[in-house]
């Protein structure tokens, strides 16, 4: 069998196989190469410190100005509601379908909500504008309906199946012994689950949790359609907001390439790669710390 | 009731009162969009291009883009995504290598996808010049689809018993046979299932490509990579921002709408089907 042209072939296959699982490498420095490429030059523009905390976002305008704080707030506000409402919806859902439900309900809820975690955020959006907009409009007797609560309600919905799946499977592999034990000294059902189930699984809920943070901060098409697209520091949660995703999204079309507000828009990209890599480390933390136990 | 009792019936009647209403909440979300949309549908809405400035007519060359701008990505992605897993976890050497492999891997499934579209846009748009064409939009797709192809293919290689390995070895093959004829084809299904899946995440995706393949309008199919195409995720957001007429353009939105979800959500349920079944039939 180990003949030569065998022991080329197993040098090929180790080295494209190799080169392969460098590709994950060299993608992501292609991201944050090019990231800083086009976007530092922003900074230094305007330094780092005028570019997070300017108030005033008037890319096209003579002079212009790039403070992304109004982007950045309305980032965080729609990001925040959302996961008040994502967060005791999907935990609920998440105990529900893991120590509630029987099996027959559990084996029709866990796809649902798996399916549900794939539909594409653009039809999500739809929704928002001419569902949930309308309602709002009504409901609060806003002038406007697409605003930063709408945008976090739906938002929120679509964090739901995210923490309720990931958080399902940290409940249901906490072992069984551990319930038994808690049965055994005489707990009932809703104590197990709040005193030992939970608390072990506490984990698998919270990378849950920071994982649709994640998701929720970078998702650009539900904002896009739905935060009403406001540059401006927002007085109430009913105000129209412009977070970052949608900044980009909607001003790249018109930003010449090699412009200042060109540069601005990879700045804000570099300030959301930066907040997503954070979480992601955060999350990596809590995960190894599951590992460890 | 003692107080015990009562905490409890309180407790569960309440999770399960706010697990109905989030169920009943995507419900109406599902009902709403298909009970808008299923009007618009017909034989001709779907195999015709637009017409009158996106008024009428149908979306055939969105559907056309969609497929096109998804199969290209998995193509590119799946052969990288299937031999990097392969590397993580037969070849797994030197160690600090695979630590560094994997973080950059788990950043990559976190990086928002608006920042791999401009990252589309600086590198495949604007250094390679391939411009905003199928193939520009087709490799932003691919590196956002490529960690979950990894993800997916470690798990599958994973529950290959190692007893399965050493059996080939002990028959004489070498490493790479072992993993070819014996590792890879056994995991092969679970492989598929991840796929399907990032395929599904491919379709749906708009923010990739707004700025590195999709077009709102063009008459004609794509004759070649470099071409701008037409895609259903973007069609939706193009239909309810741009245009002049609203009321003739928010039905085909719904349309279009109804086409991508069925589209994602049966590529989905073909994965979670398959997944089922072979967790039902593996014997090992």
């Amino acid at each position: 069998m180990y003949n030569k042209t065998n022991i080329i072939k197993e040098k090929l296959f180790h080295f494209i196989a190799l080169f392969s699982a460098l590709c994950a490498i060299i993608f992501l420095s292609g991201i944050i190469i090019s990231l800083f490429k086009e976007g530092y030059l922003i900074f230094k523009e305007v330094g780092v410190f005028h570019f997070l905390f300017g108030k005033s976002w008037y890319p096209s305008q003579d002079p212009s100005e790039f403070g992304i704080l109004s982007l950045l707030i309305g980032s965080i506000v729609v990001t925040v509601l959302a996961l008040i409402i994502s967060i005791p919806l999907g935990i609920s859902s998440a105990i529900y379908i893991a120590e509630l439900a029987k099996p027959k309900e559990k084996e029709i809820l866990k796809p649902f909500i798996e399916l549900l975690a794939s539909i594409p955020s653009v039809i999500y959006g739809l929704f928002g504008v001419v569902f949930l907009a309308p309602i709002m409009m009504k409901l609060f007797n806003l002038s406007i309906g697409l605003n930063a609560f709408t945008a976090s309600i739906i938002l929120g919905l679509m964090v739901v199946p995210i923490i309720s799946s990931i958080s399902e499977d940290a409940i249901s592999s906490v072992p069984k012994s551990l319930r038994e034990a808690a049965f055994a000294l005489g707990a009932n059902k809703w104590e197990t689950i709040i005193r030992v189930v939970l608390p072990a699984a506490k984990s698998g809920i919270i990378s849950s949790i920071i994982l649709g943070f994640g998701r929720a901060i970078g998702e650009t098409m539900v904002v896009l359609m739905v935060a009403g697209n406001a540059a401006c520091i927002p007085k109430s949660i009913f105000n129209p907001v412009r977070p970052m995703t949608s900044a980009i999204a909607a001003e790249m079309g018109e930003a010449a390439v090699g412009s200042s507000h060109y540069n601005a828009l990879f700045g804000i990209a570099i300030v959301l790669f930066v907040i997503t890599f954070i979480s992601n480390i955060i999350t990596e933390q809590v995960r190894k710390r599951i590992r460890t136990k | 009731m003692n107080n015990r009792n009562l905490k409890q019936y309180i407790g569960i009647t309440a999770t399960r009162v706010i697990t109905i209403i989030s169920i009943l909440f995507l419900i109406t979300f599902l009902v709403f969009i298909f009970s808008k949309g299923w009007k618009v549908i017909s034989f001709s809405f779907l195999f015709e291009s637009p017409r009158e400035g996106m008024t009428k007519g149908g979306i055939f060359p969105a559907i056309i883009g969609t497929l096109y701008l998804t199969m290209l990505s998995i193509t590119f992605a799946f052969p990288i995504g299937v031999l990097c897993a392969v590397y993580l976890s037969e070849y797994a050497k030197p160690k600090w290598l695979i630590n560094i492999i994997r973080m950059a891997i788990n950043t990559l499934a976190g990086v928002p996808s608006i920042v791999f579209g401009l990252f589309g846009l600086a590198v495949f748009v604007g250094m390679f010049k391939f411009g905003v064409s199928v193939l520009s939009g087709a490799l932003t797709l691919g590196v956002l689809i490529l960690p979950i192809i990894i993800n997916a293919s470690e798990e599958a290689i994973k529950t290959v018993p190692n007893d399965f390995r050493e059996a080939a070895y002990s028959l004489g093959a070498t490493k790479r046979q072992t993993i070819m004829k014996v590792v890879l084809p056994t995991a092969m299904p679970s492989i598929l299932t991840g796929a399907i899946i990032s395929v599904g995440r491919a379709a749906g995706e708009t923010a990739p490509i707004l700025f590195t393949a999709a077009t709102f309008y063009t008459r004609k199919l794509p004759q070649s990579l470099s071409d701008e195409v037409m895609a259903l995720p973007y069609h939706i957001y193009a239909l309810m921002t741009e245009g002049t007429h609203p009321d003739a353009q928010i039905p085909i939105a719904y349309g279009t709408a109804i086409v991508l979800l069925l589209l994602v959500l049966s590529i989905n349920a073909v994965a979670i089907i398959v997944r089922y079944r072979i967790r039902r039939q593996r014997k090992w």
